[in-house]
């Protein structure tokens, strides 16, 4: 019984109620919920903050997040490695079907078996896997910054305060994930 | 001691990303594809039940650690830079599969090569420092 409750994926409106959970945390305690900051800190704490000042970690304003994220790589850790879903993401049958034609075999393409991750195309002894990371990373990380938010901070926390920017931001997510997935992916993977 | 109760809430959000399955390369595939409703429902819910408790939050006037109200500083209105910034992280979102949060709790739960797409997107975050004197904002 308890089982059925510490194993299995959630439901969607669960999900987003403990993301909007999540939001209400940060902002009681001060901080503001983004995630891609940490990119910029990652920056900083290596030293990128002695050429550039926009790369200068602040203590006093930055350490929380390293705190968030360390907690976020044991909540993985304990969602996905201690009491794991035994089942794989029950996707569509018509995107299982595309990926197939993309050469993905689902949900083998995952060797967890969860169906979070097809690491049997990101491989650590592939070179296009190391280049298509990299390359990917670059955007997520450049693109990130020049919005000023990710997902958290702009999909979420910027569209819960109402600002134009932010889904103005979130039509830009749009924009790009549609043409990579439609136009690109099928010839880079 | 501050920083226990961050590592908690990151905790938290780590299990809920997991659980979520937001953290799904294959779901964001789908989510692109409009072939299932699943991340419109994570995404929608979290946002109306954010925009509800931030708006009492700010009526209600709630004092938040620091003594301070909720606010929000907003960007400078630049239709450019929101689309195009936006585009850049879209590209990069649908081709990894996995937006920064995420990322870390791949790791977590054990797809390390996710450290790869980490490295780039810390790559990329740099290059952005670097030539951000020279983009429109």
């Amino acid at each position: 019984m308890l089982d059925d409750l510490i194993y299995p994926s959630w439901h969607w409106s669960i999900s987003g109620l403990a993301i909007a959970f999540i939001l209400f945390l940060l902002t009681m305690a001060g901080r503001s919920f983004g995630v891609s900051t940490t990119f910029k800190n990652i920056c900083g704490l290596a030293g990128a903050g002695k050429k550039n000042e926009f790369f200068k970690f602040d203590y006093k304003e930055d350490s929380w997040r390293l705190f968030f994220i360390g907690g976020a790589i044991v909540g993985g850790f304990i969602a996905g490695v201690i009491f794991p879903n035994p089942f794989a993401v029950s996707l569509d049958s018509d995107t299982i079907f595309a990926l197939e034609k993309l050469g993905i075999v689902y949900p083998t393409a995952d060797s967890l078996g969860h169906g979070f991750f097809p690491d049997a195309y990101f491989r650590w002894d592939s070179l296009n896997a190391w280049i298509i990371a990299l390359a990917g990373g670059f955007l997520v990380g450049f693109g990130s910054r020049y919005a000023d938010g990710c997902t958290s901070g702009h999909a979420i926390t910027g569209l819960s305060h109402f600002q134009l920017p932010s889904l103005l931001t979130v039509i830009g997510f749009f924009i790009g994930g549609l043409l990579m997935t439609h136009f690109l992916l099928p010839y880079i993977l | 001691m501050k920083g226990i109760i961050f590592f908690l809430i990151g905790i938290f959000f780590g299990i809920t990303m997991t659980k979520s399955e937001a953290i799904s390369w294959f779901r964001i595939y789908e989510m692109f594809r409009f072939e299932s409703f699943h991340m419109y429902g994570i995404i929608g819910t979290a946002v109306v039940i954010g925009a509800i408790s931030m708006t009492l939050l700010k009526i209600f006037k709630v004092k938040v650690a620091g003594g301070g109200l909720v606010t929000y500083t907003p960007l400078p209105l630049n239709i450019k830079r929101h689309l195009i910034s936006g585009t850049i992280f879209g590209l990069g979102w649908a081709l990894v599969g996995a937006c920064p949060g995420p990322m870390f709790v791949l790791a977590g739960n054990g797809y390390f090569f996710i450290i790869v797409v980490i490295a780039g997107a810390v790559f990329g975050t740099y290059a952005y420092g670097m030539v951000r004197d020279k983009l429109p904002h």
